[in-house]
């Protein structure tokens, strides 16, 4: 009985039953079809930032609607640099997103050590703790915060920043998720070989949870990277703004906004994070897969 | 493995004690530099937003206590009662579409094709741009005049395509199909993932005996999706409730007030008119939705189960 579903499984995979290879063929075709059709939806708007980043300030919107310039205007990507201070976000969010990204994949791996690895009481309620406050939205709560950080003097300071996106839960969780399926056994062994608790967390856990390392730091930079409404609400003095809040600003603060130069500097805030993610795609999907699993 | 490397000791439960001290000290040292910033940051602000709604709080720091009356003044505000309706709009618009498109793009992708891997990327992109980026390049395609979106719609033969964001009737849809597109990628990937978890026998079995691919997807993969499916639901209802960036960058909640949101109105009230108690009162109800709604996913998801 085993032998013949073995010999019968693999050509019932192949071929559907009672389809022929006609349907068959047209069933591959819609399918084609309907990933061109989805793979336009998501992408055309990119295409349509990039294009207009290469237009004249007056042909952006023309009628009947261009989707190619009629002249590339290159300049649009040396204007932007002259016209706003886009060095000075770029700069500002560039600190933001390499500390708070360097500060949550720290503290996050090493508070996830102690909620794997050491066994303590009261271990597991301040776990549901970290794991609960993952509900609550940012936005209700943000009130309070914001009085709290203007008395201790950070509001209008990058600290703001800094201390807000810093102490998530989620880089908490999704280290502590890894750090499960790290078997115990090593640790066991760094500790008969008179390693610290600290020495196995730099020596052991660290290494072997790369993958889960770059999956955090990649998921939080992007997240600092595009944060809007902690700038927003933070950063006041023009000096400070990011790349998010410039932008938004030189749309709203100039009253003939030259759209072209306004669209090279979206593709410029975009483009670092395209190739991040790009090259790190693997972790990134991983990151957000784990996270999802055991919610 | 032996469990104790050293010889057995003379006091056994004095030497437990000392270890379990040992580790409590052990385990905070680990878990206190996240903490500590952990609760500075989050549990106390939750606290402190419970009490500062039963308060007068302003911009001057003085506040007394005044017990429920911002949580009736709130409901006799217009204005709230309004964001309120519209957030609901806003969830029960966006939830359904984003699991329907991302579950889709799931069941397609799950197929042996080329340019999968492609695709998978791409359907990342929107999910990783800033929501400065997205507000600003769907302004121009949703733009009424110029824009190519009703440009194409005139071309179907609609001779007069909605106003979208600038139409109060509009903008609400015109924002859902926005961060519709948004999210579709992140949440294809987590849908991806719960597919890989679905046997392939069991699809074999219903395959033998007869049933069709709907017959099947309603039979064997929906019901395995499940753990997916309740996580999915309660991440996008919640990511819903709150929703707001986006709306900030693209329509400041009008035209009028027909996209002002729940986010908005504490945003509004506690920003922008310094009414920082009445703003908490706001807060609380959101808070409250979230947990709410959180609880009844959560308990419905066990019935199903059990």
């Amino acid at each position: 009985m085993s032998e013949t579903m073995t010999l019968v499984a693999p050509r019932a995979t192949r071929r559907q039953a009672g389809s022929s290879p006609v349907a068959r063929r047209a069933g591959r075709i819609a399918l084609y079809a309907a990933l061109i059709i989805a793979a336009a939806a998501l992408l055309t708007p990119f295409f349509w930032m990039v294009m207009s980043s290469l237009k004249e300030a007056n042909s952006v919107f023309s009628v009947p609607v261009r989707w190619l310039p009629e002249v590339f205007v290159w300049e649009n990507y040396v204007d932007i640099w002259q016209r706003s201070d886009i060095l000075t976000w770029i700069r500002n969010t560039l600190v933001l997103s390499v500390t708070v990204t360097a500060l949550q994949v720290l503290t996050g791996s090493f508070a996830a050590y102690g909620f794997s690895r050491v066994r303590f009481p009261g271990r597991n309620g301040l776990f549901l703790l970290y794991v609960a406050t993952i509900a609550v939205p940012w936005q209700s709560y943000m009130i309070p915060q914001f009085i709290m950080l203007t008395n201790a003097g950070l509001a209008n300071t990058l600290w703001s920043i800094i201390f807000l996106q810093t102490f998530s839960a989620f880089g908490v969780f999704l280290m502590k998720q890894f750090y499960e399926t790290i078997p115990e056994e090593l640790s066991e062994a760094g500790r008969l070989d008179g390693l610290s608790e600290y020495g196995i967390w730099w020596r052991i856990m660290v290494p072997l949870s790369v993958p889960a390392i770059a999956s955090l730091s990649l998921l939080t930079f992007v997240n600092t990277w595009n944060d809007y409404l902690g700038p927003l609400i933070y950063l006041r003095d023009p000096s400070l703004w990011t790349l998010q809040l410039g932008l938004q600003n030189f749309v709203t603060s100039l009253y003939d906004v030259d759209y072209g130069v306004l669209f090279a500097g979206l593709v410029i805030s975009v483009l670092p994070i395209a190739i991040i993610f790009l090259l790190g795609q693997r972790f990134f999907v991983e990151g957000i897969a784990t996270s999802g699993m055991k919610g | 493995m032996t469990s104790t490397p050293s010889a057995a000791p003379a006091r056994p439960r004095a030497r437990a004690s000392r270890l379990r001290r040992r580790n409590t000290l052990i385990g905070w040292s680990f878990i206190l530099p996240n903490f500590a910033g952990f609760a500075l940051l989050t549990l106390v602000p939750v606290v402190v937003l419970f009490y500062m709604s039963l308060t007068d709080w302003n911009i001057f720091g003085t506040s007394n206590f005044i017990g429920l009356e911002n949580f009736q003044r709130l409901f006799g505000d217009g204005s709230f009662r309004l964001s309120l309706v519209n957030t609901i709009y806003y969830t029960a618009m966006h939830v359904p579409l984003t699991i329907i498109v991302s579950l889709g793009l799931a069941l397609l992708l799950n197929n042996r094709l080329r340019g999968v891997a492609f695709f998978r990327t791409a359907a990342f992109f929107p999910y990783i741009t800033s929501i400065v980026a997205i507000a600003l390049v769907w302004n121009l395609l949703f733009s009424p005049d110029f824009g190519p979106i009703n440009e194409g719609l005139r071309f179907l033969g609609i001779s007069e395509p909605p106003g979208w964001l600038t139409s109060p009737a509009w903008a609400m849809p015109a924002v859902v199909i926005i961060s519709t597109w948004r999210d579709m990628g992140y949440y294809m990937v987590l849908f991806l993932a719960g597919l890989q978890t679905v046997p392939r026998e069991l699809h074999e079995a219903a395959r033998v005996d007869g049933a069709n691919a709907l017959q099947r997807f309603v039979n064997v993969t929906l019901p395995c999706l499940r753990p997916t499916m309740f996580f999915v639901t309660v991440m996008l209802t919640i990511n819903s409730l709150k929703v707001f960036d986006l709306i900030l960058v693209l329509t400041e909640g009008g035209p009028g007030q027909s996209t002002t949101v729940l986010s908005q109105f504490i945003y509004r009230k506690g920003f922008e008119e310094n009414s920082f108690g009445y703003a908490s009162a706001a807060s609380v109800v959101l808070f409250a939705l979230c947990l709410v709604v959180t609880i009844i996913q959560y308990v419905w998801n066990k019935k199903r189960t059990v």
